[in-house]
C-alpha cells in the first residue's frame, strides 16, 4: 500500500513517455491489466484489517481510475494527432479547375425565342409551327396580299416556282392555325423566315415570332396592353412604348411599335438614328379578309396579331452590333450567350 | 416621297415648328424618314454679274473676272471653265461664310488679287454640280441675297409612305392630312379652266376600258422652244428629288407632285392618226425613254397610236414620241389607270417610276380634268403657245364605284374599346373628306372620297378614327381570358429539353442557313436532287439543304480556321427532302464534333473524341424520352462517312438517322482537321416519349454470374446482347458488358466478351440450379448461333 503513490507516479510517467498506441497499451497492461501492478495491490487488501480495507480499496481504485483516464486521454490525443497528420497530407489546391465536360450554350436567337415563348405560354398561348417552304396562298393570298399588290415588293421573296416560295414572314402560320382550330385561339409562332436581301443590316434568313389571339371580346386595347406588357417584361424596364399607325395588308387597324431607345434611354444615339425611338414590332387587329379566308365569323370574333424580329430584339437586349454575327457561328461569339 | 416644307405650308400652315410637324405626321402613319435643309448653311453670297472675264496672266486654267453686285465691281479670280462675261453667278463676297464654316477673305492667286469667290452648286450644298460655277437665270438681280433668291431657308422632308396611302403622294394630299391633324384650313391652288384659243384636238380611243377608264387629252400648239423653267419650279422639283429637264417635262412633273396626277407630254408631230389605249400584243416591241427596248406581253396596257406603241401606260413613255427640244406642238396626256392594270407591271419590266408608283397605289379618278387645266395654265405661262379644247373620254362603267361604308357605334366600342362621342366621330370623318350621315341612332353611312382607295370596310373607318384620335391616346387593357389549362402531352418531349441535354454535354448551338451550295450538299447527299431557288442571292446559297451537315461543316471550317481546337456544335431545324410523294420538310437535330473529348486542362487528359463519345451523347439524347431501348445502332454505310465507323440509327426497325466519322478523304478535301464526327436524327422519332409504368420491387436478393464468350471479331456485340436477353429467361434483370478483349490468349480474329448477368425473381430467391439453367441456355445458344466458345 505504501508504494501506491509511487506506482501511480510511475504509471503516469510511463503514459507520458509512450510514443505510440502500442506503447500506451503496454503501459495499460503493466499497471491496469489482470496482473498489472496496480491490480496486484488490490489482491494485497486481504492482509489488511476489515476497518482498513474499504478505505485502502477505494484509494487503489481511485488510482486505477486516474491512470485509466490519463491513458484514454493520451490515446485520444494520439489519434487526433494521427488524423491531423493524415488530413494534412491529403490537402489539395481547391482552386485548381474542376475536371470533365464544360457545358456549351444555346444560340442567342434560340435563347431569345424561348424566352419570348415562355412569356406567352404563361398566359395561355400555345406554340405553332409551319413549313418554311410555303405556298403563295398561305404566305400572301390568304393574308390579303393578292398578286401584284405593292406590298409584295416590300417582301423580296425567294421563289421556287410561281406558287412556291420561302415564307417571308411567320404570318402564314396564323392562317394554318385558323384553318385547323376553332376560336378561341392563342398562339405564338416562332421560326425562320427568308427575304432576298443581304447587306449590313439584312441577312437573307432571320427569325420572327408571330402572335395571334382570336376571341369574342378582343379589341385594339387588348393588343396595346399585351404588346406593352410584353416589351416591358422582355427588357425588364419600365420602357416608354408608342404605337404608330402603319400598314400591313393582313391587319386593320395596323401599327408599328416603337420603344424608347434602350441604348440611350431615348436621348438619341446612333442605334436609334437620333430619334430616341426604336421600331421593334408590327401589329394590328386581324383584317376581316384574313378571317374570311379562314372562315372565321367577323361579327362574332375579333383578334389581334403581332410579329417581331428575333435578331433585332436579341441585338438590343445583348448589345450585339452586327447582325451577320448571328449566322457565322463563330464560337467566340456564341459562347458569350451561355 | 420628298417635299419642301415651304411648299406644303403654301397649302396649309399650322402654327407648329418643323420638329412638331414631323413628329405629328409620323404619328399619323406618314413616317418621316429624314429632314434635311434645302441647302447647306452659308451666308454673304449674293447674285453677281460677270462683266468681263480675262485670261489670268500667270495661270492657264484661271480667269480674272470683274463681278458686279449691282453697286460695286470686284476683281475675282475664278477657275471655272464656264465663267464668262454676261453670266449671273453666285458670288461669295469677302466676309461670306460658306458651308463647313469656310470664310471668304481677300486673297492673291498667282500674284493677282481676288475679292471673293464664284461658287458651284456643290460648294453651296444646293446640288451635286461641280463641273463649273452655278449659272443663274438672267432675271436674277445682281446684289440680291442668294438664299433669298432661291428661297433656301426651307427643309426637305422625306416621308416613307405605306402602299395604302397613295393619296398622300402629292402636296395636295399631304396638305389635306396635315389640315385634318391640326384642324387647319387648307388653301388649294386655284385651278381655273383655260379657255381654248384654237380648235385643234387629237382623237382618243380607249379599247382597254378596264385598264383605263378616263383619258383626258389636250393639244397645245406653238410653244416657245427657248423658254426656261422658272427658278421657283426648278427648286421645288429639286427639293422633291426631281431634276429639271425642260420646261414641258418639268411642268408635268410639277403637277404630279402638286396634285398627284402623273402626266405625259407628246410631241404632236410624231403622233399618227390618234391615241389608242389598248393591251399590247405578245411580242410587240417598244423602246422606252431610257433607251431600254422591251418585248411586251399581252397583259401590258399600252398607249399606242395608229402606227404602234407609244409608251407603257402609267409607267414610262417611249423614245421618239415624247416632247423634245425641237417640239413646237404638244399633246398632253392625263389619264386614270386602274391600279390593278398597272400593279406589278413596272416590276415585271424591271422598272419603277414616279408614275407607276402612283398609279399602282391609286390616283384620284376625278382628278384628270383639273390636272390637265393646271398643267395647261402653267404651260401657257411658262412656254406660251395656244391651247385647244380638252378631249375627255371616260368610261363610267370602268370608273371605281362610289363607296358608302356603314359604321356602327357598337363596333367602335367592341373593336377599339373606345368611348367616343358621336360628334367627335362625325367631326373626324368629315375632316378626312368623308360624307357622313346618321343611319339610325347608333350608326352612320359614310361616303368615301374617290382618292381613298384604302377605305372600303368598316374596319378601315375604325383605323381612320383611331389614327386621327391618336393611337397613343387609345385605351389599354391587360390580358384577360378564361383561364383554361393548356394540354401538356406527357409522352411528347419538348425541343428545349433536348437542346439543354446537348448543351450540358458540352455542345454549342449553331444556326446555319437553310440554303446551301449545291456542290457542298452533293458531297453529303447525292441521292436527292435538292429544291433549287429560282432567284438565289448567291451561288453558295442556291439550294435547300436535305441535311444539316453542310451548314455545320461550314461552321466547323470557320472555327477551325480560327484556331479552335475543340468544337462541338449542334443545330435543330427543317431539312427539305424531295420524295416520290412530294417534298418532306421535317425537323432534325444534328451535330458535328472535333477535338479532345474534354476541355484541355491540368489533368493532362487529352483523349481525342471517338465514335463512342458521340454515341454516348446520342444514347443520352435518346434516353431523354425514357425509351432508349426502342433504338438500335446498326453498322451502315453513308457516302460522307467512314465505312467502318458509321451506324444507322433505327427506331422499331425504321431508319431515323446516322452517326459516324466524316470520311477521311472528304475531311481532307474540305480542308478540315480530323477526325470529325457527325450525327443527324429525325426529331419526330426522338420526341415521342413513353409514360413510365411501375413494376413491383422484388424483396428477394438477385444472383449474378459472369461469363466470357469468345466470338469472331465480326460478330456484333449488339447481337450477343440481344441473344443473351432472349435466352436468359424471364427473370433476367440486367446484363452488362464489362470487357472486350483480344490479344494474348485469344485466337487471332477473335474477341472475348465479358458479360455480367443478374437474375432476380419477384417472389422467391432463385437457387443455383435454376440460375445455372439460364446461364447454360445462353451459352448453348451462343455456341450454336454465333459460334461462340465459353472461355474458361
Amino acid at each position: 500500500m505504501e508504494n501506491l503513490d509511487s506506482l501511480l507516479a510511475q504509471g503516469k510517467e510511463a503514459v507520458e513517455n509512450a510514443t505510440d498506441a502500442q506503447q500506451l497499451d503496454q503501459v495499460r497492461v503493466q499497471f491496469l491489466g489482470k496482473k498489472g501492478e496496480l491490480t496486484q495491490l488490490l489482491k494485497g487488501l486481504g492482509k489488511l484489517s476489515a476497518e482498513e480495507r474499504p478505505q485502502a480499496g477505494a484509494k487503489i481504485n481511485e488510482a486505477k481510475q486516474q491512470l485509466s483516464e490519463q491513458i484514454n486521454a493520451r490515446k485520444a490525443a494520439m489519434e487526433a494527432e494521427a488524423l491531423n497528420a493524415k488530413l494534412a497530407s491529403e490537402t489539395i489546391d481547391v482552386t485548381l479547375p474542376g475536371r470533365g465536360q464544360q457545358s456549351g450554350g444555346l444560340h442567342p436567337v434560340t435563347r431569345t425565342m424561348e424566352r419570348i415563348e415562355r412569356f406567352f405560354a404563361g398566359v395561355g398561348y400555345g406554340v405553332e409551327q409551319g413549313p418554311e417552304i410555303e405556298d403563295d396562298f398561305h404566305n400572301f393570298e390568304a393574308l390579303n396580299i393578292p398578286a401584284h399588290h405593292p406590298a409584295r415588293a416590300m417582301h423580296d421573296t425567294f421563289y421556287f416556282d410561281a406558287h412556291t416560295l420561302l415564307r417571308t414572314h411567320t404570318s402564314p402560320v396564323q392562317i394554318r392555325t385558323m384553318e385547323q382550330q376553332e376560336p378561341p385561339i392563342r398562339v405564338i409562332c416562332p421560326g425562320r423566315v427568308y427575304r432576298c436581301d443581304s447587306d449590313l443590316t439584312h441577312t437573307p434568313m432571320f427569325h420572327q415570332v408571330e402572335g395571334l389571339l382570336v376571341d369574342t371580346d378582343v379589341s385594339f386595347a387588348d393588343l396595346k396592353g399585351t404588346v406593352e406588357e410584353f416589351l416591358r417584361e422582355f427588357f425588364e424596364e419600365d420602357l416608354a412604348v408608342r404605337f404608330r399607325p402603319s400598314y400591313f395588308p393582313f391587319t386593320e387597324p395596323s401599327a408599328e411599335v416603337d420603344i424608347a431607345c434602350v441604348m440611350c434611354n431615348g436621348e438619341g444615339c446612333r442605334v436609334c438614328s437620333h430619334t430616341g425611338w426604336l421600331e421593334v414590332m408590327g401589329c394590328g387587329m386581324v383584317h376581316p379578309k384574313v378571317f374570311e379566308s379562314c372562315n372565321v365569323d367577323t361579327e362574332t370574333y375579333s383578334g389581334f396579331a403581332f410579329g417581331m424580329g428575333v435578331e433585332r430584339l436579341a441585338m438590343l437586349r445583348y448589345g450585339v452590333n452586327d447582325l451577320r454575327l448571328f449566322f457565322e457561328n463563330d464560337l467566340r461569339f456564341l459562347q458569350q450567350f451561355k | 416621297m420628298k417635299f419642301s416644307e415651304k411648299w406644303l405650308r403654301e397649302w396649309v400652315n399650322p402654327a407648329i415648328e418643323t420638329d412638331a410637324l414631323v413628329a405629328q405626321i409620323t404619328m399619323a402613319g406618314l413616317e418621316v424618314d429624314g429632314v434635311e435643309p434645302a441647302a447647306a448653311e452659308f451666308s454673304g453670297v449674293v447674285i453677281g454679274e460677270i462683266e468681263a472675264a480675262e485670261q489670268h496672266p500667270n495661270a492657264d486654267k484661271l480667269q480674272v473676272c470683274r463681278v458686279s453686285d449691282g453697286n460695286e465691281t470686284f476683281q475675282v479670280v475664278c477657275g471655272a471653265p464656264n465663267a464668262r462675261a454676261g453670266l449671273r453667278v453666285a458670288f461669295a463676297k469677302v466676309g461670306a461664310v460658306l458651308p463647313g464654316n469656310f470664310k471668304i477673305k481677300k486673297a492673291k492667286l498667282r500674284q493677282v488679287e481676288s475679292f471673293g469667290m464664284l461658287c458651284s452648286g456643290e460648294e453651296l450644298g444646293i446640288n451635286e454640280d461641280n463641273d463649273g460655277i452655278m449659272e443663274l437665270p438672267l432675271q436674277a438681280q445682281p446684289g440680291q441675297d442668294l438664299r433669298e433668291f432661291f428661297d433656301l431657308d426651307d427643309q426637305i422632308i422625306e416621308v416613307d409612305l405605306t402602299p395604302n396611302r397613295g393619296d398622300c403622294l402629292s402636296i395636295a394630299g399631304l396638305a389635306r392630312e396635315v389640315g385634318v391633324l391640326n384642324k387647319a384650313p387648307v388653301t388649294e391652288v386655284a385651278v381655273e379652266p383655260v379657255a381654248a384659243t384654237i380648235d385643234d384636238t387629237f382623237p382618243i380611243e380607249i379599247e382597254a376600258g378596264e385598264g383605263c377608264a378616263r383619258f383626258v387629252g389636250r393639244v397645245i400648239k406653238g410653244i416657245d422652244p427657248t423658254a426656261t423653267t422658272p427658278v421657283w419650279m426648278v427648286e421645288k422639283l429639286r427639293r422633291s428629288g426631281i431634276r429639271s429637264i425642260d420646261p414641258v417635262v418639268d411642268i408635268t412633273n410639277y403637277v404630279m407632285l402638286e396634285l398627284g396626277q402623273p402626266m405625259h407630254a407628246y410631241d404632236l408631230a410624231t403622233l399618227n392618226g390618234g391615241i389608242r389605249v389598248r393591251m399590247a400584243e405578245s411580242g410587240e416591241k417598244l423602246t422606252l425613254l431610257d433607251g431600254q427596248e422591251c418585248e411586251l406581253n399581252n397583259e401590258t396596257l399600252l398607249i399606242a397610236d395608229h402606227q404602234g406603241p407609244l409608251g407603257l401606260a402609267g409607267i414610262m413613255g417611249g423614245e421618239g414620241s415624247g416632247v423634245a427640244e425641237q417640239s413646237r406642238d404638244i399633246f398632253l396626256e392625263c389619264a386614270y389607270f386602274n391600279p390593278l392594270a398597272i400593279a406589278g407591271k413596272a416590276r415585271s419590266y424591271g422598272l419603277h417610276t414616279d408614275a407607276s408608283h402612283r398609279f399602282e397605289r391609286g390616283v384620284d379618278p376625278e382628278l384628270q380634268v383639273k390636272a390637265s387645266e393646271r398643267a395647261t395654265a402653267l404651260l401657257l405661262e411658262i412656254v406660251g403657245g395656244e391651247a385647244g379644247p380638252i378631249t375627255e373620254v371616260a368610261l363610267e362603267q370602268h370608273l371605281p364605284a362610289s363607296r358608302t361604308v356603314k359604321l356602327r357605334a357598337e363596333r367602335i366600342k367592341k373593336l377599339l374599346s373606345l368611348d367616343i362621342e358621336a360628334d367627335e366621330v362625325e367631326e373626324i370623318l368629315t375632316r378626312l373628306g368623308m360624307g357622313v350621315s346618321a343611319d339610325g341612332d347608333s350608326a352612320w353611312q359614310v361616303d368615301v372620297p374617290a382618292y381613298r382607295f384604302d377605305v372600303s370596310l368598316e374596319e378601315d373607318l375604325l383605323e381612320e378614327l383611331a389614327r386621327i384620335y391618336g393611337y397613343n391616346r387609345m385605351p389599354v387593357r391587360t390580358n384577360h381570358a378564361t383561364l383554361k389549362l393548356t394540354p401538356q402531352p406527357e409522352a411528347q418531349k419538348g425541343l428545349p429539353d433536348l437542346r439543354r441535354l446537348l448543351v450540358a454535354r458540352g455542345y454549342q448551338e449553331a444556326i446555319t442557313y437553310s440554303f446551301v451550295e449545291p456542290g457542298l450538299l452533293a458531297k453529303f447527299d447525292s441521292e436527292h436532287q435538292p429544291v433549287a431557288l429560282a432567284n438565289p442571292i448567291s451561288a453558295d446559297m442556291a439550294v435547300m439543304r436535305t441535311t444539316l451537315w453542310p451548314g455545320l461543316i461550314k461552321a466547323m471550317q470557320h472555327n477551325q480556321h480560327r484556331q479552335q481546337s475543340r468544337i462541338r456544335l449542334f443545330e435543330t431545324g427543317q431539312r427539305f427532302v424531295p420524295g416520290d410523294d412530294g417534298l418532306i420538310q421535317d425537323d432534325v437535330i444534328a451535330g458535328a464534333l472535333f477535338g479532345t473529348c474534354n476541355p484541355e486542362g491540368w489533368t493532362g487528359h487529352k483523349r481525342v473524341v471517338d465514335f463512342f463519345d458521340v454515341k454516348g451523347d446520342l444514347e443520352a439524347l435518346l434516353a431523354v424520352n425514357g425509351d432508349a431501348n426502342a433504338f438500335e445502332f446498326e453498322a451502315a454505310e453513308h457516302q460522307a462517312l467512314h465505312p467502318g465507323q458509321t451506324a444507322a440509327i433505327k427506331r422499331d426497325g425504321e431508319l431515323v438517322g446516322y452517326v459516324g466519322a466524316l470520311h477521311p478523304s472528304l475531311c481532307k478535301e474540305l480542308g478540315l482537321n480530323g477526325p470529325v464526327f457527325l450525327f443527324e436524327l429525325a426529331l419526330d422519332a426522338v420526341m415521342v416519349d413513353r409514360l413510365p409504368a411501375f413494376s413491383e420491387l422484388s424483396k428477394y436478393p438477385g444472383t449474378s454470374r459472369d461469363m466470357a464468350l469468345v466470338v469472331d471479331q465480326q460478330v456484333a456485340v449488339a447481337k450477343v446482347l440481344q441473344l443473351t436477353r432472349e435466352k436468359a429467361g424471364e427473370w433476367l434483370k440486367d446484363v452488362t458488358l464489362f470487357d472486350v478483349y483480344s490479344g494474348e490468349g485469344i485466337e487471332n480474329g477473335k474477341k472475348s466478351l465479358a458479360l455480367s448477368l443478374t437474375w432476380q425473381h419477384p417472389s422467391h430467391t432463385l437457387n443455383d440450379e435454376q440460375v445455372n439453367q439460364f446461364f447454360d441456355a445462353v451459352v448453348t445458344a451462343a455456341e450454336q448461333q454465333l459460334g461462340a466458345v465459353l472461355r474458361s
